[in-house]
């Protein structure tokens, strides 16, 4: 007897003998596209993809995929200026997806949960040398580590760290937590070398015998400009005032502290004088605040703090121990600023220069091959210098010089050091084509707003060391992980599933996406229109 | 109707949402679900009506622990879903006249009844030219005897299925091959038509309701409430017919939106004659945004864009809005039970009719 539905008594012909799949011109096909995050993330993180874990709440695997790509995400869930944010497709929507804040609720979970990094396979029997232990070298020494090699970071410093331990303040950076984060890479069995100055690249190579080396050495030496000044003046540096925070004797700025620059750096430095005491954090600078380096949120934060900042200004001269000329600026036609003439005095206890930084380049003395320009080392698309087996990143290398891109370069230089060692090269898998805006129908999402994240009471972080922004609890990490639009990508929302007139879309279950049924498929394109997050493209049939 | 769900991607827009229950999800989500519409039907790319019949029925097959039968008018649902041997219904289904489809249903209703088969219960089902003129007698007989039967309509606005001939439930303007595009006042003229969802509630039944193909939950919710209840019941779905309007296949669902976000197709529910529950509009659009993607209203916008017409059109819209408060957040209040006088029917508006 068949299995017939109810009060069926007939045997009738199904139209499933119907090929409809013949009328089709075009045909779906499911893609992933590049996420916007995804694709300004100069780490390379999957951002999209490890939201989608968050978005269930299984936060573990989420941080597993995050840490594929960079193994410090509660370093960057502080430090990072979150280019992800300012490309984000939910921006012109609503207000951009948190990105930066879920990943540090990821980071402080893995803390809290003593989540550990996955330990490589198997051994390489290759010997790689990282010199510094700032975020490049460690996001290299990661990377080199779970790809199977043995691998030493040689530290001039104390400390690990680099500039995220003597270039940024811990209101903005808690010790603790880039302690956490750096012993997670050393348990994979990275050895760290602390004060071990390299003097000289190529002796230690040999002495020590590494078959490559990546240099991550960083730019610490302040950059001076010639002021005239007395023999009394006061003139720091703004690396040498935040490196002596993390010491026991505190820089002595006065009560009256003039900081001059308009990067991060001068704001980090403002913004520490007056939790040291001052009464007054000047900034000077010469041009105005939207040709400023320095990121909005940190300006922003310094200016609620109290920082005031003198824009168009040049400092001229420093007469007698506590006074300051200044002179005003005017923009050209071109933006430069030029000189007017027109000065005023500026009382000052001291007065910090946050120029930027220079590379100290000792160690190549003697390398064959390199290419230095403008004071950093030039290398190629592989990351390699120009001597074969030498590689070099972060700030020592033209970059933009954050965090971020540090461990980028050290996860990309990692990737072709590995093919170097087998005598391959490493050939990067082709980008998809960006999920742009257009390429998403945002009618289906839910209309939510940003939960920004709560910051300290103005009164308490001027005064303390404290860390100003705190971190999302679950709740709001959650809520804030599901207003991910998923560009690019299936979340498996069942919308053409449930679209098709034609009943031609087939779900795989749970995890496993759907699949088109061609043999039934009108090529309408119904599918496309209405999904979501823009993973699916017509393509035109072949004749 | 629709469950606010917060803190999810979607929420409850989309078909599925892998964050929320089974229980929560839409029929059309389920791995198994009926397909009571199976592929192989002969409808046209993107067709509206292929998609709501299965929305629906799927939806009823579901509420009635697959315990139906679907009684089907002579139109474009019944050709192209049964050309001789082949079906691809999965429910069975009987297609009798044009005309008759709500009078065979109440037949099969008495006979479920003197069976003593209070389980099986049924549906008719037509295009808009097989409800609301030509069935249109013996769906009023249905509805003032008030048989145990949910007839729903899927209103394509004109007879499809023949060549694309008005109906009295073709919208002011359009043009179909009876209302061409010519002469001084081209396409369908202003002032005619039915509104059959309002006919429906003057007759007082225990529940009416309009539902969209863009509004899959909003559906189910009314097909599911519709077979918890006992007697005449009225649903009319709005359905695209990317062929008769002169749209493109892929747009269909987004028609259907417009079309209920400028306020041109109202959602709303009414029990025993009152309205209860409307829908509300999220993203409200001029209605320009919902005509300008159909041929059949091209000649509004020729060299000398027919303004007079299109803000006659936008009126229409506009006192819907007005009169079923689409922009409005309060809930209105709970619906009264029983057969009450205390009537209130919108004037005029609704779908398928313009002032004059």
């Amino acid at each position: 007897m068949m299995d017939k539905p109810f009060a069926i008594t007939l045997d009738v012909g199904s139209s499933l003998a119907n090929k409809t799949g013949a009328w089709r011109t075009k045909r779906p096909q499911y893609v992933d596209r590049l996420p916007p995050c995804n694709h300004a993330c100069p780490a390379g993180e999957n951002i999209q993809g490890w939201l989608f874990h968050a978005e269930s709440g299984d936060y573990e695997a989420a941080w597993r995929v995050l840490t594929e790509d960079n193994p410090l995400p509660a370093i960057m869930g502080r430090v990072c200026y979150h280019p992800c944010a300012t490309k984000c497709n939910r921006g012109e929507l609503d207000e951009a997806v948190g990105i930066n804040s879920v990943e540090r609720f990821l980071g402080d979970e893995a803390i809290r949960r003593g989540w550990k990094l996955t330990p490589p396979k198997a051994e390489s029997g290759k010997k790689v040398l990282v010199v510094g232990a700032g975020p490049s070298g460690l996001s290299a020494a990661y990377q080199l580590r779970r790809l199977g090699h043995e691998v030493t970071i040689m530290e001039a410093g104390p400390f690990a760290g680099g500039m995220m331990r003597f270039g940024i303040p811990k209101y903005r950076l808690p010790r603790d937590v880039l302690d956490a984060e750096v012993q997670r890479i050393l348990d994979l069995g990275v050895k760290l070398e602390l004060n071990a100055k390299v003097e000289r690249i190529e002796e230690t190579m040999k002495a020590r015998g590494f078959d490559a080396a990546f240099l991550a050495v960083g730019a610490h030496i302040g950059k001076r400009a010639y002021i005239p000044a007395g023999e009394a003046a006061r003139i720091l540096d703004a690396v040498s005032v935040l490196r002596d925070m993390e010491g026991e004797a505190k820089p002595m700025l006065g009560r009256r502290v003039v900081v001059y620059g308009g990067g991060n750096t001068a704001l980090d430095v403002a913004r520490t004088a007056k939790r040291l005491g001052a009464t007054d954090a000047i900034i000077v600078y010469r041009r105005t605040r939207e040709k400023m380096p320095a990121h909005e949120s940190e300006l922003q934060e310094a200016l609620e703090e109290g920082v005031l900042i003198k824009w168009l200004s040049t400092i001229k001269s420093v007469s007698g121990e506590a006074t300051l000329t200044v002179e005003k600026m005017k923009l050209d036609e071109k933006g430069f600023p030029q000189p007017t003439g027109e000065t005023e005095t500026l009382e000052a206890d001291s007065l910090v220069l946050a120029l930027g930084q220079d590379v100290d380049l000792g160690l190549l003395e003697g390398v064959a091959g390199l290419e230095i320009k403008d004071g950093v080392v030039q290398v190629g698309p592989n990351m390699m210098t120009g001597r074969a087996g030498l590689f070099a990143g972060g700030d020592m290398v033209p970059s933009e010089r954050t965090v971020t891109v540090g461990v980028g370069h050290g996860k990309k230089a990692a990737r072709h050091i590995d093919a170097w060692l087998r005598g391959a090269a490493y050939a990067a898998l082709p980008k998809h084509e960006v999920a742009s805006f257009d390429k998403l129908n945002t009618w289906y999402y839910a209309d939510a707003p940003k939960t920004v994240r709560p910051q300290l009471e103005l009164a308490r972080r001027t005064s303390t060391f404290d860390e100003v922004v705190q971190g999302l609890d679950e709740t709001t990490a959650l809520f804030e992980a599901r207003r991910c639009l998923s560009c690019g990508n299936c979340f498996e929302c069942d919308n053409c599933y449930g679209v098709c007139p034609d009943n031609a879309v087939i779900k795989l279950g749970p995890g496993k996406r759907f699949e088109f049924n061609l043999d039934y498929c009108k090529g309408c394109g119904v599918c496309e229109t209405e999904c979501p997050c823009g993973a699916i493209k017509m393509v035109p049939e072949e004749t | 109707m629709e469950q606010t769900i917060k803190y999810y991607q979607t929420g409850t827009f989309t078909v599925g949402n892998r964050l929320l229950a089974e229980d929560q999800r839409t029929v059309q989500a389920d791995m198994h679900r009926t397909n009571s519409l199976n592929s192989g039907h002969r409808a046209c790319q993107g067709c509206g009506e292929a998609l709501g019949a299965r929305y629906a029925i799927d939806a009823a097959m579901r509420a009635t622990g697959n315990k139906l039968i679907c009684v089907n008018a002579t139109g474009c649902l019944e050709v192209f879903s049964t050309p001789y041997p082949e079906t691809s219904w999965q429910v069975p289904w009987i297609h009798s006249l044009f005309g008759n489809a709500a009078a065979v249903a109440s037949g099969i209703a008495a006979a479920q009844r003197a069976l003593g088969r209070e389980d099986v219960r049924v549906i008719a089902q037509g295009g808009d030219g097989g409800t609301t003129d030509i069935g249109f007698g013996c769906l009023s007989g249905m509805f003032e005897r008030n048989d145990d039967v949910l007839y729903i309509c899927y209103d394509n606005e004109a007879y499809m299925n023949t060549g694309v001939q008005r109906s009295s439930a073709t919208p002011p303007a359009a043009r179909t091959a009876t209302t061409p595009a010519v002469g001084p006042v081209p396409g369908n003229v202003f002032g005619t038509g039915k509104n059959v969802p309002l006919i429906a509630m003057a007759h007082r039944i225990p529940y009416v309701a309009t539902a969209s193909v863009s509004n899959l939950r909003d559906l189910e919710a009314k097909v599911t409430h519709a077979m918890s209840i006992r007697g005449a019941r009225y649903i009319h779905i709005f359905v695209p017919c990317p062929l008769g309007w002169g749209s493109a296949s892929e747009e269909t669902i987004l028609i259907a939106r417009l079309a209920v976000e400028s306020g041109l197709f109202p959602l709303f529910e009414a029990h025993h004659g009152k309205v209860t529950a409307r829908g509300r509009i999220r993203r409200q659009v001029p209605v320009t945004e919902y005509l300008k993607r159909q041929k059949r209203f091209a000649h509004l916008f020729g060299n000398v864009p027919d303004l007079a017409r299109i803000a006659q059109l936008q009126q229409m819209a506009d006192q819907n809005i007005v009169d079923f408060r689409l922009t409005e957040d309060d809930p209105p209040p709970a619906p009264s039970q029983g057969r009450g006088n205390d009537v209130s029917l919108p004037l005029g508006g609704g779908p398928g009719r313009g002032s004059t």
